[in-house]
């Protein structure tokens, strides 16, 4: 049986563009990261993967430098990981955009070249062709000059790829992209991820609760519960005897029509965050 | 034993007539503006609680220039205010806070206006500093009708707390389940709007919004329950106006002038006090890194355990 | 209405329009229209403490626009910003109601610090408030970059190494210098009515920054020339004009977004609740 945090390398002639080992990460006593390894090298959509409050967006913000850890390293393009890191792409969960903001496409994805600097932008062609470029890219030029508070979901999704992308970065970290869209818009957005790993090799980990959209594409699974990790090629990462390993108690992965279900098995008694993952959302306002 | 009870009570603070109007006058404000209040720190609407106290002076001085008292003035024009800041103001926090800050502009240079047109001498000599300070020790109008129209805007949130603090955590989840959210919010707009108005016309502007933030803030650093928050917070805000009062009375014992600091001052020191103690604590449970776009209170947490 | 004594007025005005309008620009995108109208009010109760001991108005406002701003940017990163303001604002005000107490000789001046005076500028000033007005559009520029990162997408902000409370505490400051500095002209209460108007009306016209910032201006200008023509010619109070102005300035500009129908329903503003439609979780 595969150990709980062995990784498992298809292939890796190139160096890892990122490379998580053993690290920890625990908050006001909790252990919120239990010794997480795995790498993501470049060309490769790596899903991370894990019930809602597993550690996700804590990962991803120990890979930003923002996070700090109790035991472990990130290297990421073969520097070892700072508060600013030029090599990273990064589109957050929480896009709240005004839709009053005197602010178009345009202008948000050259935020993304030069945002950090003081000082107001300079116009420059350069400048100018590169934004269009990564807008074109994102299929984006329809509404590269609208407000961006006034774009829909899937839209707004694409921009904020585009912001990441236009500093021509090395590793894409996005969190939650497909939380809060319509199915197809989710699909649009995997499938120009997708495109864009291959065409420009770079390494994508994208972090979400509900895998199905992705099959189609990922590479590598990092899943994570409880605070621990278990990567490599999906179909050797979402199986009943690895998972109820990790989880610490049994889970049924069931293939239902070509979609996979983690269900929690009888019994099954696990820490509130994972049983919750496992049954209908039990998390009711009022 | 006599020498403490008398270094901390002045003499005469209990036979004074001015302190028990005020202890009650105080009182009173102080346990509509933190019921009030604990909705509003809820809602983010700090600002228009606090811009509704300018507004009200705006009607106020309106009042003074025809020679009316100030009440009808003060509450007439608080409503109006309330209304349109809700009216054109948008449902995300910044669009409203933007439409609170052009109604009070709009109210501030009204204010300019009739204080400037006010021609009896006798008016405008502390017609400003009454309407912008307000003074706990003279109170004209009729204990009744205050007492009346607070009874009025308690009443109206205990009607609808429970929608409004829906309509307040989850405004999708509570449209969904047929809470009219709109309604609402107007509703707790025009009781926010007679709470500040009384506040502002019988202990000042200042006091106003001191009482209406500062010990519903207080109460929530504490507990996360409704019930206890809503108690906490008239608690503290009663607590901190009795505590102000006395201090300004035995103040004008202090020091080689006798001339006493104002009870305003007291009682904002002693609740902006209470804040921060309550805040430490808080703030060490807070320590959990949140991203940047995060508010630093959850109201979530508040409605998942409504009482 | 430009005789000599009028023309430092139009000059101390016309310095002061465009730094309301750069300023506002970003009061505006970041939602701190409270925070602007905290900081000149709790600065004019040093004003007063200041006039009580003698030392020049404008230091007392600067210092106590400053110690406002950094009350404000220091108590909000425990609290919610809302709330922090309210607070900070309170205890500066009852710090002025307590100096304000010591002495009864104040009544005219309170008035034109609160609201505005037309005729109370002298040429003495006219340098000091150059100088700062400079330095506030300078300040301005200079963090443009990072305040519209912070003020859009304050997560990837963040993640470039953009601190957000830093942000906001820079930013605040500039908010004191700008409001120390135009409180003599346009008044303590009214001059976060020209720093929220013009730039409110301004980004209804347009949709890129730039461009906005420089209509937010000419809108500040605009407001402030004819508030003080209009002051001058009917008598009334300047800050009355500026209030109406400046909600007249909004209106238009809501009314012109209302007319060309830019409002698309269902923006992504309102966040669905994140449900997978089927059982299917894994």
């Amino acid at each position: 049986m595969p150990g709980m945090t062995e990784q498992t390398r298809t292939s890796a002639p190139a160096a890892d563009v990122l490379d998580v080992a053993g690290v920890s990460v625990s908050l006001s006593g909790r252990q919120i990261l239990d010794d997480v390894s795995f790498s993501v090298g470049a060309g490769q959509f790596t899903g991370l993967i894990g019930p809602n409050g597993a550690g996700k967006t804590t990962l991803l913000r120990v890979i930003l430098g923002l996070q700090r850890t109790s035991a472990g390293t990130v290297t990421v393009a073969a520097q070892p990981r700072s508060r600013r890191n030029p090599s990273i792409g990064y589109v957050p969960q929480k896009i709240l955009l005004d839709p009053d903001m005197p602010m178009r496409a345009r202008d948000l994805v050259a935020l993304g070249i030069d945002g950090h600097r003081f000082g107001v932008p300079v116009r420059s062609r350069a400048r100018r062709e590169a934004v269009a470029a990564m807008l074109h890219a994102v299929d984006a030029d329809r509404f590269a000059d609208a407000r961006v508070g006034l774009l829909s979901g899937g839209e707004q999704q694409r921009v904020m790829i585009a912001q990441a992308l236009v500093s021509q970065p090395r590793l894409l970290l996005l969190d939650e992209p497909l939380a809060n869209l319509d199915i197809r818009s989710g699909q649009e957005v995997v499938s120009l991820l997708a495109r864009i790993a291959a065409e420009q090799q770079v390494a994508v980990l994208l972090s979400a609760h509900e895998m199905n959209p992705l099959m189609p594409v990922m590479d590598r699974v990092v899943y994570l519960a409880g605070g621990r990790a278990v990567s490599g090629p999906t179909d050797q990462v979402i199986r009943t005897d690895v998972l109820s390993s990790l989880y610490g108690y049994h889970v049924d992965v069931l293939n239902v029509h070509g979609r996979v279900l983690v269900v929690a098995g009888p019994g099954g008694d696990g820490h509130g965050d994972e049983a919750a993952f496992a049954a209908p959302p039990a998390r009711e306002a009022g | 034993m006599h020498q403490l009870y008398t270094w901390v009570f002045e003499p005469g603070f209990f036979a004074s007539a001015p302190v028990r109007t005020a202890v009650v006058i105080g009182g009173v404000a102080a346990v509509v503006s933190a019921v009030v209040g604990v909705f509003t720190v809820l809602r983010g609407q700090s600002f228009a609680g606090h811009a509704l106290g300018d507004v009200s002076a705006a009607g106020g001085s309106g009042a003074l220039l025809i020679g009316v008292t100030p009440l009808p003035g003060f509450i007439g024009l608080g409503i109006i205010g309330s209304g349109a800041m809700e009216l054109i103001g948008i449902r995300r926090v910044r669009g409203r806070d933007l439409a609170t800050g052009i109604v009070l502009g709009a109210a501030i240079g009204l204010t300019a206006l009739f204080l400037y047109l006010d021609t009896s001498a006798s008016a405008t000599t502390g017609a400003t500093q009454q309407i912008l300070f307000g003074s706990i020790f003279t109170i004209t109008s009729s204990l009744t009708i205050i007492i009346a129209f607070s009874v009025l805007a308690v009443g109206a949130i205990a009607v609808i707390w429970r929608p409004l603090l829906l309509a307040t955590v989850s405004p999708d989840i509570a449209a969904a389940r047929g809470v009219p959210v709109r309604l609402v919010g107007l509703a707790y707009m025009l009781a926010l709007a007679v709470a500040v108005a009384l506040s502002s016309l019988t202990v000042g502007a200042i006091l106003s919004t001191a009482l209406l933030i500062g010990p519903a803030a207080t109460a929530l650093h504490l507990t996360r329950r409704m019930g206890r928050a809503l108690i906490l917070a008239c608690v503290t805000g009663v607590a901190a106006t009795w505590a102000g009062i006395l201090l300004a009375y035995d103040s004008y014992d202090w020091g080689s002038s006798h001339q006493g600091l104002p009870v305003s001052f007291f009682i904002v020191a002693v609740i902006f006090a209470a804040f921060l103690l309550t805040g430490l604590p808080a703030r060490r449970a807070a320590a959990r890194p949140r991203p940047a776009s995060a508010p630093a209170a959850a109201p979530e947490e508040a409605c998942s355990r409504a009482s | 209405m430009f005789a000599g004594f009028m023309m430092n007025t139009w000059a101390v005005a016309t310095i002061v329009a465009p730094v309301a309008g750069v300023v506002g620009f970003f009061v505006v995108l970041r939602g701190s229209a409270f925070p602007a109208h905290a900081i000149p009010k709790g600065a004019f109760a040093g004003a007063a403490g200041a006039a009580l001991i003698g030392i020049s108005t404008l230091l007392g406002l600067a210092v106590f626009s400053l110690l406002g701003a950094l009350g404000i940017g220091v108590l909000g990163q425990r609290a919610r910003r809302d709330v922090a303001t309210a607070l900070a604002l309170v205890m500066m005000l009852a710090l002025g109601a307590a100096f304000l107490s010591r002495t009864t000789e104040y009544e005219p001046e309170i008035y034109s610090l609160l609201f505005g005076e037309v005729l109370g500028v002298s040429s003495t000033e006219l340098l000091p408030v150059a100088g700062l007005g400079a330095a506030c559009i300078a300040a301005v520029l200079f963090l443009y970059r990072p305040l519209m990162l912070s003020s859009s997408v304050p997560d990837v902000a963040e993640a470039k190494g953009i601190r957000g409370q830093h942000i906001e505490i820079c930013f605040l400051i500039v908010v004191a210098l700008a409001t120390a500095m135009t409180v003599p002209v346009v008044g303590a209460l009214l001059i976060f009515s020209l720093m929220i108007g013009p730039p409110a009306a301004a980004r209804s016209f347009t949709s890129r920054p730039v461009l906005a910032m420089a209509l937010s201006v000419v809108i500040a200008l605009v407001t402030v020339w004819v508030a003080i023509a209009a002051s001058y010619l009917y008598n009334w109070p300047i800050g009355f004009f500026v209030g109406a102005l400046g909600a007249v300035a909004y209106g238009a500009g809501r009314g012109w977004a209302a007319w060309r129908g830019t409002r698309r329903a269902g923006a992504a503003s309102v966040a669905m609740p994140a449900v997978p439609p089927t059982t299917a979780r894994a």
